[in-house]
């Protein structure tokens, strides 16, 4: 039985991720903000067939408890094999420019937030010399882009923090996934008009879980947005400044 | 701002609207800044006309409310939030032992949506329709007010809920019944007849012993022929697997709209001649996953597309059983005259279990359901005249089907509809209702 931490676990991905968890049997603990939320979820987890769900209710901005809370975690669970790291904002790009404190609390929510509780993480895994760690960030963190570049440099943090932990842990025998989602239908993303390259948030989990069992290291979901964004990063910034992307 | 991605099954009519998204049970309405504009509820989309829509106006996408809450094993009693969709409960409570106790065609419905339309299925003869298996449900109106309904509770905002096209309120949660299974098959039996005598004859013999029953018919045959198709009955096998069950993998997609449609009179009389002599036997039994036998198109995703982007009707009518041999033939006949129609036809008998739904669309007597390309006048002049058919013998058409029908006709088909304005949430319309109440 796996014993799984998800953090952000209202977040729809991470909603749909915990599904499929608990229809695997997995042992589950759930931190998010809401303790309503976490309730109406923990619920459906365990009729899914989760073997135990607990909860936990913490804003990520609240630092100080990031360790307490993966330590409540691990005896909840008995043990700690794999964590999904979830929560995150989508940035009013205009309103940024216009309030650097908002874009310093975006970047915060974001990145630090992630950052500061990896770095716990990190040391419990390296000890136990096993296990995985799975944060999603994103196709915006590829490259910046004048739409939405305070959200893509936090990414865009995440996602190189994330490769100099797999560097540092795979020797551990720890696997890191970078998840970097395309669009997707969610909440946070309620209000873009749908294309056809959207997708929703059910078959990005189905994706996700995938990496996580085949242990990949970076997961664009759906696959095509690897292709996508090797395209968009291959233009050369000469050309790329003039673009409205 | 305007949402593509929000239309009704059938791409007719295209429609203008704003579309918020609400995600949980203990959420109110997400009604902030919309300047009293109205609101609909919106679930997976399946609708086929505008009773799904709000042009001009807000659809609030239900399908976040997608948490199963609780669920009664031994009774088979599932409570659930209003989006989950009948697919998912069926992975989760089929495995257990339990399947819905009624289920329309496609599973990509949600349950709010399967209340607010009151849909039948190849059952109802048996089982009548989904309503009927709604323990309560908790309804929440745009003044913040949560009721619980049930028969006993809130009764008449129960049964103006049920069928009530959601009209009435936002579904939050539901309670369902759902009825015991051995396994997820099912004993089919599929019987070639030659025409509309043959069907009642058939149909009327099988209701007794077979829980489903339903036929799918060749649309362009005629004379002697007329109505002649395949009759598929079948029922829950008592078969308990030991091995796991083979499903159809197979899923297929139309990936993309063509600019016109690809059912015209030559690939409509190609597919039905050889859908009527795809087996050589008169009569075949055989054992099949519930898949295919309840919902076959499931299996094309997004099988509306190949009728290009002008999209096409659905016409499903009920006929009252003591004109329904005659009407039924009369219809049968003007459409093979038309020489349009659909690959798939369906006719079936519905039985006289009434649904508590004020608006409920089934009656005692035989339904018709087909689809017709959009070709503008053509199309509406033949479904006109089947109107006609079915006015004149007192038979109705399906509201959930329709994008098309006059209010003359809705108003004399549901004698209850001026009951439904009590129960209507003052924030809530749809361009169904606008359409079908408009003064005449």
């Amino acid at each position: 039985m796996r014993k799984t931490l998800v953090i952000g676990a209202t977040s729809a991905i991470a909603q749909d991720l915990a599904k499929l968890f608990a229809e695997a049997g997995d042992a589950i603990c759930l931190v998010a903000r809401s303790d309503n939320k976490l309730k109406i979820l923990a619920d459906d987890l365990q009729l899914r067939g989760a073997s135990s769900v607990a909860m936990q209710s913490m804003d990520v901005l609240e630092y100080e408890r990031h360790q307490s809370v993966v330590d409540t975690a691990v005896e909840a669970l008995g043990g700690l094999d794999l964590v999904v790291i979830a929560h995150g904002t989508l940035p009013d790009q205009a309103a940024c420019q216009d309030s650097s404190e908002l874009t310093k609390k975006e970047f915060e929510v974001n990145a630090l937030t992630t950052i500061s509780l990896l770095t716990n993480l990190a040391n419990y895994f390296e000890a136990q010399q096993r296990g995985s760690i799975v944060v999603i960030s994103s196709v915006a963190g590829d490259r910046g882009r004048q739409s939405n570049y305070v959200y893509g440099a936090a990414k865009g943090a995440v996602t190189i923090f994330l490769q100099g932990l797999r560097n540092r842990l795979t020797k551990s025998g720890v696997n890191v996934v970078t998840v970097k989602p395309g669009f997707v239908d969610t909440p946070m993303t309620a209000d873009f008009p749908k294309g056809a390259l959207w997708a929703s948030s059910e078959k990005v989990a189905q994706d996700i879980n995938k990496a996580i069992d085949r242990q990949k290291s970076i997961a664009y979901v759906p696959w095509f947005w690897r292709y996508i964004m090797l395209i968009i990063k291959s233009i050369p910034e000469m050309v790329f400044k003039k673009l409205s992307l | 701002m305007t949402n593509r991605s929000y239309q009704s099954w059938a791409g007719y009519p295209v429609v203008e609207q704003e579309a918020r998204k609400m995600n949980w049970q203990t959420d109110s309405l997400p009604l902030e800044g919309s300047d009293g504009k109205s609101f609909l509820p919106y679930g997976n989309g399946r609708s086929y006309g505008d009773v799904c829509l709000n042009d001009g106006g807000i659809v609030i996408d239900c399908r976040g409310l997608n948490h199963l809450i609780e669920f009664d094993s031994e009774n088979g009693i599932l409570r659930c939030e209003a989006g989950v969709t009948l697919q998912e409960i069926l992975h989760f409570t089929v495995p257990k032992g339990w399947f819905l106790s009624v289920t329309p065609g496609t599973q990509f419905v949600t349950v709010g949506g399967a209340i607010a339309n009151d849909v039948h299925g190849k059952n109802h003869h048996k089982a009548g329709t989904f309503g009927q298996h709604v323990n309560c449900f908790e309804l929440l109106r745009s003044d913040g007010s949560r009721r619980l309904c049930s028969a006993e509770e809130n009764s008449e905002w129960y049964q103006a809920t049920i069928g009530g096209l959601g009209l009435t309120g936002v579904i939050t949660w539901a309670e369902i019944r759902l009825r015991p299974v051995k396994s997820a098959l099912i004993d089919q039996e599929v019987i070639r007849y030659s025409n509309l005598t043959e069907f009642f004859e058939i149909a009327k013999a099988s209701d007794q012993d077979y829980e489903h029953t339903v036929a799918w018919i060749d649309c362009l045959a005629q004379g002697d022929q007329l109505g002649r198709g395949l009759f598929i009955r079948g029922n829950y096998s008592d078969t308990v697997q030991n091995r796991a069950v083979r499903q159809p993998k197979l899923n297929l997609t139309v990936p993309l709209e063509p600019p016109f449609t690809l059912i015209n009179s030559m690939t409509l009389k190609m597919f039905n001649t050889v859908y009527y002599n795809k087996q050589r036997k008169d009569q075949i039994k055989s054992q099949v996953h519930y898949k295919p036998f309840f919902y076959p198109l499931d299996a094309i995703y997004q099988w509306n597309r190949i009728y290009g982007s002008k999209g096409f009707f659905q016409y499903q009518c009920a006929l009252p059983v003591e004109h329904m041999e005659d009407a039924m033939g009369e219809i049968l006949q003007r459409i093979s005259k038309a020489g349009l129609g659909s690959f798939l036809t369906v006719l079936k008998l519905f039985g006289d279990k009434p649904s508590p739904g004020l608006l409920s669309f089934p009656m005692p007597g035989a339904t018709l359901a087909l689809d017709f390309p959009n070709y503008g006048q053509k199309t509406l002049d033949l479904l006109n005249q089947l109107d006609e058919v079915t006015r004149s013998v007192g038979g109705r058409v399906n509201p959930s089907k329709d994008a098309r029908m006059s209010s003359e006709d809705f108003q004399h088909h549901f004698a209850n509809w001026r009951k439904m304005e009590d129960y209507i949430d003052p924030r809530i319309s749809s361009s169904f209702w606008r359409r079908v109440t408009a003064e005449s």
